[in-house]
Parts: structure tokens; C-alpha cells; sequence
């Protein structure tokens, strides 16, 4: 089987970390081989499998070693569950350097490094909140991820988020082959939830391709620094899991997105009362104006 | 083949018949296109229809006449005493710089850069600031080091004053050690701008916090401050006419030693500059005079506000009637008069413009280079009588091209100028064809433009005047001056005499030119 290379984008704080280490180790498990490239600056895309804090990042190193060209590439590979392949780029403390030259530098090693190997079935590129600048759009550059996953709730900011994720594939999809795979829903309990993220996967013309229902296990795990699968293989979360691998295997569905204006998007969120309609005759006034 | 005992350049190396052959056989490999066709698209390059298309470029800059902003940030740090500049980013672009200064003054420069590589750009460069001042003040023991910046660390963010603070405080230099900055973002501006840039953050090093006590007139002196000012002669000019009228006065970055260093078997790291004592006295000054105001508007803002200086509004002294004015100003302020020497510099001047009238009243020139240059030269050409027919800037703005033409719109030899702000050497080469001028005034990048208008025939050649900078190709040209009535006279011999040589050149030819290959002129 031919590699295949997906990324995972998403608002943050949605869980996108928790449930591609979670999905990974699914896929694990049914076999397949799998490398996580963590591209964030927080360096948590690899905990769970690594069963460790945060892994040495490959800018870490380098930094120490002086540079790039002095490391080695089984000195930042780590290997976890399942024979999970790990890896995190890393980056600069918030508020100086460059973390997108961080993600770029990263993956240019890993690739002249050869990490990218015949034996590999599946790549997953967790990164960062938004694609804030060039960097973080690395991994879907020409030659790199091909598949796009994008995990949302239905909140509303998550869905923005998603919306204008997708935004920024439509500019990579038209000259390459980048293209959007489906829309996660790690679900946060809000009504008609899985309703909604079918209802904006169709407007941006992909599909919902798995809703993750909550469960406390989830948490149960990570404080253990551990994924679903491994802590309780058993449980009712764990199969949610073993589906979403299963259907991102079997998965055939690629499109280019067709993202929603800031007006139909509205739309459809009050449709499914996650807004209010806005009322023109309060924008702009104080509470002391209201008052009056 | 190269023969030991005559070893040849290039030229006429190449054209010895074996590397001839070389190139032939080259042709195989290359996929070359048939001379034929080159001559084609060439000659499509020289017509009204490729120039429209060329002003049609939006995203492409081909041939610029204009270099980057730590490049100023450089020049003006040479020009203050034991002061070491240091630009912090990458290797490469200080190496650029060094090779540029060197390549124009033909003296080496001394410059360091704090080498950012790859984790530098992820990681922020505070590392590299560290170890990098400490480094630079053990080995070169300045006694400022005067930090600008290369694009990478502007792209990233780098905050010059709390890395060099961070390093301060712990200890890699002393808290005391001098160290001006400025943020000069090479995408931003020019070179003009980069040594506005720096020499605003020197004077703010100096004068900011130290104003107490400091007021204007108290030093009785005047303050000069060049700009990027790379004639040499200039810098000497300025001094002897000052000095010839008893003002007192303070050079504000004054490289005219550092870059003109003799060769008696010593070598200076440093040498001459403007003392730190200077800089701190300097608010105490009677006014400031910027001699090229319109690259200086972040020191004018600063002097105005900070040493509340009230700045004479003068254009740069190039040519006769702007010397006239910047004297009669520095007469005015300082209440020296202007003394017998100078008058009869000015007359010598005026006689040599009388002189040299016929030959180049009405000879068209197109000429480029920094706004203020390019303002002064075009005036100086309006006074010689010849006629300026493209004057373009590529750092040049709204305000030069308003200034310009002003300036030419004062004379009939004016009338039929064009203003080109924001232009590139490509735009000029067009118009060099389409509106052909006699002479081309700049850089030595101006040789490229006079090479194709040769290809298109000899009647087509437009012969290139080097004034300007860089001047890579011809030597000691910077020693001269182009400022004052002594800069004027050398403008002038330069220009008559290519004007001339341009004449001979083509009145050379035996028997059917030749009766105007005249002895006299």
C-alpha cells in the first residue's frame, strides 16, 4: 500500500492531538504503520503514544547540537504504542523566533533524512491551531499531505475555525493535489451536534466522517499519558476510535472545498440556533445607551 | 592556451582561436537558438512596443538602482570614532556589504555579523546577540558597537533593545559599553533610509536621556550631517569652506578617514570618525544642516523635537545656485561672513560654466541615482544650460518627484523632462532606446544600458558618465567632490569633457568625419 499522508487541522483546544494519537493507535492496532509528525511549538501531538511528558523536539536538538545538518534521525525519532513512530518538531518559546521556519526546518530534515520509508502506511501531521502563516501550511505544500482532516464541535468558533481552514486549502488544492477528506466531530455535547457538522460538511462539500461522542475515559487515559485503546481496549470509546480508522481507511472521498462567506455561514448556524440573530439596532451601544 | 610567461585575461584570452572553437562545439549542449533569432528578440527589446509592455510590469524588479537598508546602516556607523557596526542576521548579506564598500573605495571594511543560521530563525537570534557583542568588543575592542539588522531577523521579529538590554544585564558586555541600534528591515526603504535609520538611533543613544542643561547656540558651533554620502571629497569640501569662514562646527558621521586609509604598512581597523563626546555635545549646536534632506526625515523629526533645532530648509549645495544659498544660510546662522576665498571660488566656478557653455547647451542627458543627488544634478544641469530629458529615482518618492519638478519647471531647458519615481534600470535601458539622450549620468551598473544602445548600432549609443554610487568599474572617482563650487567644477570638467571625448570619437574617421577632429575646442 501506497503512503498515505493526512493532516489534521483544526480551532485550538478542540482535541486534535488527543484524537490523532487516539486514531493513530486505532490504526496501530489493525496493523498499520504509522509515524505522527507533531508540528506545534507545545510539542504534545506524541504524549500518549510515547507514554512521555514532551518528546526532545528535532528544533531542540538541533539547537543543541548547533545546528540541523549535526543531527541524526534516530536521535528525534521515538517509537511508542504499537510500534508508533514519533516525532515533534517543535519551536521557539511563545513571543520570539519563528515557529513556522520551526515546522518548515522540521520537515525538510525528516524528509532528506529519509523518515519517510517504504514501510510506512500512514503519516499524520498534527499542527497547530490555525495555518497562521506559510509554516503551518507546510505540510500540505506539494508532495506532502494529500488528505486533510479537520476536527470540529459543534461550538460556533470551531466551525469558523473549520470554515476558514478550508479557505486555506482551496488556495493549495487548486494547484496541487491537497484536498479535503472530512470533518471529525469530537463532540462537546451541544444540541443536534452531529445534525449541524453533517449539515456544514455538505455545504463545504466533504462528508462528516466519523462523530466521536464525549466520554470520560478519554480523560481517564491521558492523565496516564495514555491513548483509549491502550488503557482500556475494551471499552465502548475505544471501537468509536477503531471506526474512525476504519473509515479513514477505507476512505474515498476527496474533494476541494467549496468554504461558505461569513453570511451563509451565519445562516446556518442560526438555522441550528448556535446563533442568535443579530440585532441591528444594539451594535455599537454601551450599557449605559442601552439603559437610556 | 594560457602561456606561462603571458598569462592573458579574459579579453583577448577568449578570443584566441582555440576557445572560439570551444564555444562552437558548447553550442551542441546549450540548445542554443540561432544567432538570428537573438538579434530578433533584441531588437524587439528596443522598440516603443517592448517599452510598453515593460512599464506594464507590476511584480518584477530587473536592474535596481537601489541597494538595502543595512547598507546605509553600515556607512554611517564607519563614520563615528572606534565604532564597530554590527548587523545582526545573516552572514551573508554583511558579507555583501562589506564587498560592495570595497569594490567602490577600494579599502577594506570592517563589519561583523552575529550569523544567524536555521535555529537562530526558529529560536529567536538573543543567542547569537550574546555571544556576538562579547565576541566582537574582546576581539575588535571597539568603543561602540552601533547594531543594525538584516531581513531574517526583522521577518521574525527580533527586538533589538531587550536582546541588547538581555545582554547587558547578564554581563556579556558592561551595562555602560555603548550600543546605538536601529531596525532596518532591507524591505522596507533603501539604503538612503537605512542611514537615516541608524543615525537617528545613534543621536537618540546619546541625546535622549541626556538633554539636561543642553540647549541650542550654547557650543556656538554647527552641526553637518551627510546622509549616505560616499564622495569623499565632499565630506573635505564642506570642512575647508567652513573652515575658510572661521564657523565652528561638528561633522556628524564622518567616514572621510576610515575610508581613505593610507598604505604605509599599518593597518586601522579605526580611523577618524565623529567622537562620542561630539554626539552628546551636538544638541548644544547653534542648528543642524542635513546636506541631503530628503533621505533624512526620521533625524530631522528628532533633532526638531529632541534638540529642538529649528533646521534651515535648504536642497542639497550641488551646483552654483544652491551652493550660493547653503553659504549665505551658514553666513545667516552663524553670522560669519562669507569670506574673499569663496567668492572668487564661486567666480572661477562661473567662468568655467561660461566656458564650457557651447559645448553643452542643449545636449540632452538622462541621469539616476539617490533623490538627492538626482535633484541637485538635475538643477546643476538646468544652470549649465543642458537639458535634463530623464530623471529617475528608484528610491525616490511622491516628495523628490514634486521637488524635481519644481526644479524643472523654473527653466526652459526643463520643458521636456520626464520624472521617473520608483523606476528600474530595465525602465531606463528602454528609454534610453525609444527617447534616446546624449549621455547617460549614474552608476557604474549604467555600463549594461550603454552596451545594448552600442549592439543596436553607434548612432544608437547612449556613452554612460559615471557619477553616482557604486562605481565599481573606474578608479578614485569617490575621492573627488561633487558638492560645493569645487564639486561643481568637477561635475562640469567630467561632463564637458565626455561630451567632447564623445565628440572626437566620432570625428575620428579619416577623411569622412575627420574635418571636425578639431586640435582646439
Amino acid at each position: 500500500m501506497a503512503l498515505r499522508q493526512c493532516a489534521i487541522y483544526g480551532k485550538g483546544g478542540i482535541g486534535k492531538s488527543t484524537t490523532t494519537q487516539n486514531l493513530v493507535a486505532a490504526l496501530a492496532e489493525a496493523g498499520k504503520k504509522v509515524m505522527i509528525v507533531g508540528c506545534d511549538p507545545k510539542a504534545d501531538s506524541t504524549r500518549l503514544i510515547l507514554h512521555a511528558k514532551a518528546q526532545q523536539t528535532i528544533m531542540h536538538l538541533a539547537a543543541e547540537a548547533g545546528s540541523v545538518e549535526d543531527l541524526e534521525l534516530e536521535d528525534v525519532l521515538k517509537v511508542g504504542f504499537g510500534g508508533v513512530k514519533c516525532v515533534e518538531s517543535g519551536g521557539p518559546e511563545p513571543g520570539v523566533g519563528c515557529a513556522g521556519r520551526g515546522v518548515i526546518t522540521a520537515i525538510n530534515f525528516l524528509e532528506e533524512e529519509g523518515a519517510y520509508d517504504d514501510d510506512l502506511d500512514f503519516v499524520f501531521y498534527d499542527v497547530l491551531g490555525d495555518v497562521v502563516c506559510g509554516g503551518f501550511a507546510m505540510p500540505i505544500r506539494e508532495n506532502k499531505a494529500q488528505e486533510i482532516y479537520i476536527v470540529v464541535s459543534g461550538e460556533m468558533m470551531a466551525m469558523y475555525a473549520a470554515n476558514n481552514i478550508a479557505k486555506g486549502i482551496v488556495k493549495y488544492a487548486n494547484s496541487g493535489g491537497v484536498r479535503l477528506a472530512g470533518l471529525i466531530c469530537n463532540s462537546r455535547n451541544v444540541d443536534r451536534e452531529a445534525e449541524l457538522i453533517e449539515a456544514l460538511a455538505e455545504r463545504l462539500g466533504t462528508q462528516m466522517i466519523h462523530f466521536v461522542p464525549r466520554d470520560n475515559v478519554v480523560q481517564h487515559a491521558e492523565i496516564r499519558r495514555m491513548t483509549v485503546i491502550e488503557y482500556d481496549p475494551t471499552c465502548k470509546q475505544a471501537d468509536e476510535y477503531r471506526a474512525l480508522a476504519q473509515k479513514i481507511i477505507n476512505n474515498k472521498k476527496l474533494t476541494i472545498p467549496t468554504p461558505l462567506s461569513m453570511d451563509e455561514l451565519e445562516e446556518l448556524l442560526m438555522e441550528y440556533g448556535v446563533m442568535e440573530k443579530e440585532d441591528e439596532s444594539i451594535i455599537g451601544k454601551s450599557a449605559r445607551e442601552a439603559i437610556a | 592556451m594560457q602561456v606561462a610567461d603571458d598569462i592573458k585575461p579574459s579579453y583577448p584570452l577568449f578570443l584566441q582561436e582555440e576557445y572560439q572553437q570551444l564555444f562552437r562545439n558548447k553550442a551542441r549542449f546549450e540548445n542554443r537558438v540561432p544567432p538570428e533569432k537573438v538579434e530578433e528578440v533584441f531588437q524587439w527589446t528596443t522598440t516603443k512596443e517592448y517599452q510598453e509592455l515593460n512599464f506594464q510590469r507590476e511584480a518584477l524588479t530587473i536592474n535596481p538602482a537601489k541597494a538595502c537598508q543595512p547598507l546605509g546602516a553600515v556607512l554611517c556607523a564607519l563614520g563615528f570614532k572606534n565604532t564597530l557596526p554590527y548587523v545582526h542576521g545573516s552572514q551573508g548579506c554583511v558579507a555583501y556589504f562589506r564587498t560592495y564598500f570595497n569594490r567602490h573605495f577600494k579599502e577594506p571594511i570592517a563589519c561583523v555579523s552575529d550569523s544567524m543560521t536555521e535555529d537562530a530563525a526558529v529560536f529567536g537570534g538573543q543567542k547569537n546577540m550574546f555571544e556576538g557583542l562579547q565576541n566582537a568588543k574582546a576581539l575588535y575592542k571597539p568603543e561602540m558597537i552601533a547594531i543594525s539588522t538584516t531581513c531574517m531577523a526583522e521577518v521574525i521579529g527580533d527586538d533589538l533593545n531587550a536582546f541588547i538590554n538581555n545582554a547587558k544585564k547578564e554581563g556579556y558586555i558592561p551595562q555602560e559599553f555603548p550600543t546605538p541600534f536601529a531596525h532596518t528591515p532591507s524591505f522596507v526603504g533603501s539604503h538612503v533610509t537605512g542611514w537615516d535609520n541608524m543615525f537617528e538611533g545613534i543621536i537618540r543613544y546619546f541625546t535622549l536621556n541626556e538633554m539636561e542643561g543642553k540647549s541650542p547656540g550654547k557650543n556656538g558651533k554647527i552641526n553637518i550631517v551627510p546622509g549616505f554620502e560616499t564622495y569623499l571629497g565632499n565630506f573635505r569640501v564642506i570642512k575647508r569652506m567652513l573652515r575658510e569662514m572661521g564657523v565652528d562646527f561638528t561633522f556628524l558621521s564622518d567616514p572621510e578617514e576610515i575610508l581613505d586609509t593610507p598604505a604605509d604598512g599599518t593597518y586601522r581597523m579605526y580611523a577618524g570618525g565623529t567622537t562620542q563626546e561630539e554626539v552628546r555635545d551636538a544638541p548644544n549646536a547653534i542648528t543642524t544642516f542635513l546636506i541631503q534632506p530628503l533621505q533624512l526625515d526620521k533625524t530631522k523629526k528628532f533633532i526638531e523635537t529632541t534638540w529642538q533645532h529649528q533646521i534651515p530648509k535648504l536642497n542639497i549645495p550641488m551646483g552654483l545656485d544652491w551652493t550660493d544659498e547653503w553659504l549665505m544660510k551658514v553666513s545667516e546662522v552663524t553670522g560669519k561672513p562669507i569670506p574673499e576665498s569663496l567668492i572668487k571660488e564661486r567666480g572661477r566656478l562661473v567662468d568655467m560654466m561660461t566656458d564650457s557653455h557651447p559645448w553643452l547647451h542643449g545636449k540632452k542627458f538622462a541621469l539616476y541615482g539617490d533623490p538627492d543627488f538626482t535633484l541637485g544634478m538635475t538643477k546643476f544641469l538646468l544652470e549649465l544650460g543642458a537639458e535634463p530629458l530623464h530623471v529617475l529615482c528608484h528610491n525616490g518618492g511622491k516628495r523628490w518627484e514634486k521637488a524635481v519638478k519644481k526644479v524643472l519647471a523654473e527653466s526652459p531647458y526643463g520643458a521636456n523632462a520626464k520624472v521617473w519615481a520608483g523606476y528600474d534600470l530595465w525602465h531606463l535601458r528602454s528609454l534610453c532606446f525609444t527617447e534616446k539622450p546624449d549621455f547617460l549620468i549614474g552608476n557604474s551598473y549604467g555600463k549594461f544600458i550603454q552596451r545594448d544602445t552600442r549592439r543596436k548600432g553607434r548612432e544608437y549609443e547612449v556613452p554612460l558618465i559615471r557619477i553616482g554610487f557604486p562605481i565599481f568599474d573606474r578608479h578614485h572617482l569617490h575621492r573627488y567632490a561633487t558638492l560645493g563650487y569645487e564639486g561643481a567644477m568637477y561635475l562640469l570638467t567630467t561632463l564637458v569633457n565626455a561630451v567632447l571625448e564623445r565628440l572626437d570619437d566620432e570625428t575620428r574617421e579619416m577623411g569622412r568625419t575627420d574635418f571636425n577632429y578639431d586640435l582646439i575646442r
